[in-house]
Order: C-alpha cells, then structure tokens, then sequence
C-alpha cells in the first residue's frame, strides 16, 4: 500500500517535472499565474531583454487592482503618472505577449484575488503562483497558491516552472461554532495570536475541523488569505461539496464531461486519514471573541474586551523592545483598556474582508445606525462585481445612509499605493490584513479587525465589540 | 546576477523581530516599472524623517554603518508583501549579505535570486553578531561563501550553513531561468501527460 500523504503532498507530487535534489527542491509545474501592475513590470522588461517569450500566455490573467483609483466615477485616466505608467505597461505587455488582462475600466476587475475565483479560473487542485503573498487565498478552492517575487514571475513566466522546495505541513484544527459576532477574521487572528507572526514560517497550513467545514468558501479565503501573516507559504482546505457548488457556474469553469470527470478527481484531494503533519495546532472557536490588533504586527492582537498590553511585564528584552516600539509608534498606554481607543478612519476593504458576505453583515450592522462624528469611514468592494451586487442588493444605500463612502473596487488604502491614504497619527479601524508602520500612510495607525468590528467602530468612533449592537436578536 | 564568494565589509545591526516589506520599501517607491532609484527608498521612513533629512539616531546613518555590506536582521524579516523592491533597494544600498535568525519565504527567495546572501544563525552565534556589530572596531566581518564561515576582527571563525542548490547558485551567479531551460523538453512532455490526464487543468 502506498503511503498516507497530506494534501499538500499529493500536490506537490502530482505537479513534480523533476526532482533537484535531496533537499526537498523539486521544479514545479505552474498551471495558472495571475499578474497585477505593480510586481510585473521588471519581469516583462527581462523577458524582452532576454528577448524570450512568455511559455504559456492562456495560464495568465492580468489585473490592474494596486494603483487604481477607487473614486464613485472611474475615468480611463489617472490622475497618478506613476500608476497610469503601470496600468499602461501591464496593457502593452499583455498584448504583446498574448495575455488576457483585466483594465481598470473593465466589468471583471477587482482585486485579484477575489477576482481569479470570480472567473472560475482557480480550480480544485491547480498550482497557482503569483506575484503576491495573498495567493494563498486560493487555498480555499483545494488550489495550492503562493506568493512569489518578481525574478520568480518572470521564470515563471519563460518556463511555465518554479524551482520550489517543499514545505513541512502543519494542521491546523477548528472545532465548535464561532458566536454570533465573531467570524472567520477572528479564527485566523486567534491562530497569528496564538503561534505568532513567524509561527507558520516554512509550513504550509492544511486548516481542518466543523469550524472550518461549517464555513462557506468565503469565510476559507479569508483564513487562507491571512495564513500568509503568521508566515505560512501555502494554506489549504480540502474541497468539498461548497466549492463544487460556488464554482459550478462561473465563466471558466469546465462543462459537461470534463465537469463531471474534474469533479471525480477531486474527490482525491484530501489528506490520507492516516498522513503525518510535521506539526498539530488547536485552536477552539467556542471561546473565541472579536479580536483587535494594538501594535504594528497582525500577532499582536487581544480580545476586544482587552488591554494593551504593559511591556515592564514581558521578560524577553528583545520582545519587550519590540512592544514599546510599537506601542509608541500606535500612540498607545500600556495597560488602557483597548475600547479606550479613538479613530479617525474606518475603512472595509482588501482581498481579506471585502466580498459580498462581508458587505452583507456589515450592512446588518450599519441598517439604521449613523458614523459617529468626525470619522470618515470608507468601503471599497474587493471587485466591480461585488459592487454590482452589492447594489442589486441595496447595500450601498445603507452604507451611504449610515454615513460610510461607497467606493470602485480595488486594493484601494490596504496598501495605500492609489492616493487613498492616512496622514501621520491619524488612526483607522480596518478590516485589512496588515497593520506594519506605514502600512496605510507613512505615520498612519492602523487596527485590524472583522469587517463588523470595522461597521461598530465606525458607529461609536472608538472599538466597539460588536456583540453588544447584535445581542438584541 | 554578481556572483557571491567571499566578501569583506561592516555589519550593522537591526535587530528587531518582524521587519515587513513595507518598512524596508514603502509604497511611494512601487511606482517605478524598472529597477531603478530604489536605493533612495531603501528603509526610507526609518533614515528620513518628514522633510527628508537624514535620522542621526538610525544605524544607518552614522559612521561606520553608512558604508554597511551586512545586516544583522532579526526574526522573520522581510515578512509581509512579495515586493522584490524590498530586495532591488537593499542592494542598491550596497547590501550583499543579511546575518539572521529567520527570514520570510518570499523574501528569501527575493534575495537568493539577487545574489543577497541571507543566512539563518543559530540563536549564540547570532547574539555574539548583534553584540559585536554595535561596536565599531568590531563591526568588520568577512563571509566566505564556499567555505560556509564568517571570520571576526578577532580572527575568530563561525560556521554557517546553506542548501546546496542555493549555494551553487550564489557562488556561480548564474540565470535560473537559463538553467531551468535545459529542462525545456521535459517540461514540454510533463505538460502534455498532466494535460492529457486532467484535462481542466489546461
Ligand atoms: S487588497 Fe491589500 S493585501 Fe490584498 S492584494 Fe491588495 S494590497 Fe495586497
């Protein structure tokens, strides 16, 4: 009998061209890469330099989602030269190189992450890299996706390969039901929290358990996104009958008997009952609350109902150092409770937190309430299409009745790269997934939480748990 | 791709954990659509302050770390975006090696492919750097690739270890995507058999 193998395994080896060495370095077959604007651009130049050709033109799909703007009325112009130069040099090399590319104006574009799924071009089973460290997201489908750097996308691009060295695996189990109020987002920060920003470095997280399960491919892609933060290079959850259905009717999506035969062979694709994981994490969602980070790493984070945390009680020097750095940066006292905290910005956005089922209990949150004064609270939807539906829906009504801006699509003030950006010491609560130094404004401040989190911090200007406006159900 | 044997230079340390991508090269700089003028960039909020003079209080900025090779990173740098910016600007910078506990998967990818020789240190080994790093007349250091040792001002040596593959590849400078394409008719058949086999893929 052959040997139990993890997910992970089965498709490293089932994408295998050639094994380098006994190090764990194998070429790896890519069957899709996705390409945006602003990691491309130097591979497409050493391409032409090397005057070299792109291998597999059709296993590529091109987004503009960075350096857009996300203003109500998008024009074909940006007011960014930077960003126009981008957007134009993504365009001639897609044509040039025979590339489908969603521009900015484009019905399809969003952020793509979200995007890719949208078009049914992630499928179960596929190895997907891309010059991104979200790609993980795909882990949702059962695709392993990974994020590569821009000489890496250009070998990937001349050799349809990567030159890969496996991961070790880690399962990471989620039993019970999160509460009401607490989400996906909050199951993924309890995982950072617990193993730390580098507890998944070298791993590849295959999430399992009823919490996992119980979630629908939305709530998988924000875990798998937001693996990537405690330092995962892959992150997976075996597909089942909820990715067969979101992906049943999606403009790429196989039909017929290629469906059907598809939909055999991912059956396979799941971990031997009896596979060994190089590492086992608990984590219990029946406990779980609304978490919040108060520093400038996604780990440091505490339950809403907690404080920030005083360094004088931290023994290791090296960590204490590294909280008062942040605690200064993030304006904070040591010890105040963290619903003390003021803001200025609440923004709901990014590949993290910005699909139509976020959007959905945000509204639910915000339906006859207003922002409070003086904060400025923004929703960029992660696709044109979620904001096409989201209208259909009449969520930007309550959106804009409560007081939020209802924005185009895009990456938009996650990174901060298209103009939507804080100014030093201003403070925003964030449904994002990076709260580093300057992530979103060089001084800016930035706390991570669930979209509603987002929705109730933005309602009483300070954070808020969000339990408290949903427990009169 | 310069090739990395042995090179002499001085270490300066920055020894705090998690030091993201964005730190090292903030978004301003991403706009560019070639390699050039990210030196500027390089760590760029940390060097400048707001009306871009010069912090006297950062490492870098102050004799004899302005003239660095080395960088004795702490746990997990380079997490965070994919940018290889991150990478091109340290390079830039003059950087050649990063003497750490733990780097990011991308990142360390980034720097391999950029001749940046990053090395994981063992816990002691790493300490004694960050320590002698800060004092000038000790912050010297020469790494010897093919022999896999740092030599202190002392004289005294400290091993390391790196893979093989990466190693080659460091000291030889040489074009992966060149190398990868002596695989090309390999490639061809593999993708045809796993195309014939599950179609959809395709
Ligand atoms: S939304 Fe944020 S995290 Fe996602 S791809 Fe855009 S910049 Fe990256």
């Amino acid at each position: 009998m052959p040997a139990p193998r993890t997910l992970y395994a089965k498709l490293v080896d089932d994408h295998t061209v050639r094994t380098l060495d006994d190090d764990g370095h194998v070429l790896l077959y890519i069957d899709r890469q996705v390409l945006n604007e602003y990691t491309s651009p130097q591979a497409f130049s050493g391409l032409r330099d090397a005057g070299r050709r792109v291998r597999r033109p059709r296993s590529a799909l091109a987004v503009v989602d960075h350096v857009n703007p996300t203003v109500p009325k998008r024009g074909p112009a940006m007011a960014d030269p930077g960003g126009q130069r981008q957007a134009d040099y993504l365009a001639q090399n897609c044509q040039d190189f025979g590339i489908e590319l969603f521009d900015v104006l484009d019905p399809r574009q969003g952020i793509e992450h979200v995007v890719a799924p949208e078009q049914g071009f992630i499928l179960p089973g596929m190895v997907v890299a891309a010059g991104d460290s979200h790609t993980t997201t795909y882990g949702a489908l059962g695709a392993l996706g990974f994020g590569i750097g821009t000489s890496e996308i250009e070998h990937l691009l001349a050799t349809q390969t990567l030159v890969y060295r496996r991961l070790k695996t880690m399962r990471v189990r989620v039993d019970g039901k999160p509460a009401p109020g607490t989400s996906a987002k909050d199951i993924v920060m309890a995982l950072i929290r617990q193993i730390g920003a580098a507890g998944a470095a070298g791993y590849v997280i295959e999430f399992v358990g009823s919490a996992i399960t119980s979630l629908g491919v939305a709530g998988r892609m924000t875990i798998c996104n937001m693996a990537v933060e405690a330092g995962a290079r892959g992150a997976l959850v075996a597909p089942d009958a909820k990715v067969y259905a979101f992906l049943r009717h999606l403009p790429r999506t196989p039909q017929g008997a290629v469906w059907e035969a598809a939909l055999r062979d991912w059956q396979t694709l799941r971990s031997d009952d009896d596979a060994v994981f190089d590492r086992d994490i608990q984590l219990d969602s029946d406990r779980l609350e609304p978490l919040v980070t108060w520093g400038t790493s996604p780990d440091q984070a505490v339950p809403i109902g907690g404080h920030v945390p005083n360094p004088t009680e931290e023994n290791d020097s090296a960590r204490r150092r590294d909280m008062q750095r942040a605690i200064a940066y993030m304006g904070l006292t040591p010890g105040m409770p963290v619903r003390d905290i003021a803001i200025t910005h609440a923004f709901i956005g990014s590949c993290t937190n910005a699909r139509i089922e976020d959007l959905r209990e945000v509204a639910d949150i915000l339906r006859h309430r207003r922002v409070a004064h003086g904060v400025r609270a923004i929703i960029v939807p992660s696709s044109s299409a979620v904001r096409r539906q989201a209208e259909r829906e009449g969520l930007d009504r309550i959106f804009v009745n409560a007081g939020f801006e209802w924005r185009q699509s895009g990456c938009s003030m996650c990174l901060a790269m298209n103009g939507d950006a804080l100014k030093p010491g201003e403070r925003c609560a964030s449904s994002t997934n990076r709260n580093f130094e300057g992530r979103q404004g060089t001084g800016a401040r930035t706390h991570l939480m669930s979209p509603v989190m987002v929705a109730a911090a933005a309602i009483y200007g300070r954070l808020t748990d969000v339990r408290e406006l949903i427990s009169g159900d | 791709m310069q090739a990395f044997t042995t090179v002499h230079g001085i270490m300066a340390a920055l020894p705090a954990a998690n030091i993201d991508t964005d730190v090292i090269m903030p978004k301003q700089f991403l706009k560019g659509i070639d390699r050039a003028g990210l030196a500027d960039g390089c760590f760029h909020d940390l060097r400048f302050d707001a009306q871009g003079v010069l912090r006297k209080d950062f490492v870098l900025n102050q004799s004899p770390w302005n003239r660095s090779s080395f960088l004795v990173t702490g746990p997990n740098f380079g997490c965070g975006s994919s940018r290889e910016h991150a990478v091109w600007g340290l390079r830039q910078l003059g950087i050649r090696a990063l003497l750490g506990t733990s780097f990011a998967g991308i990142f360390y990818d980034n720097c391999l492919r950029n001749g940046v020789l990053a090395v994981s240190l063992p816990d002691r080994y790493w300490q004694e750097l960050v320590q002698l790093a800060q004092k000038p007349a000790h912050a010297a250091l020469a790494i010897d690739l093919p022999a896999g040792k740092l030599t202190l001002t002392d004289g005294r040596t400290l091993p390391f270890e790196l893979d093989a593959l990466s190693r080659e590849a460091l000291i030889e400078g040489r074009d992966a995507i060149d190398s990868t394409l002596r695989f090309a008719a390999l490639i061809g058949r593999f993708e045809q058999a796993h195309h014939a086999a599950k179609p959809w893929l395709a």
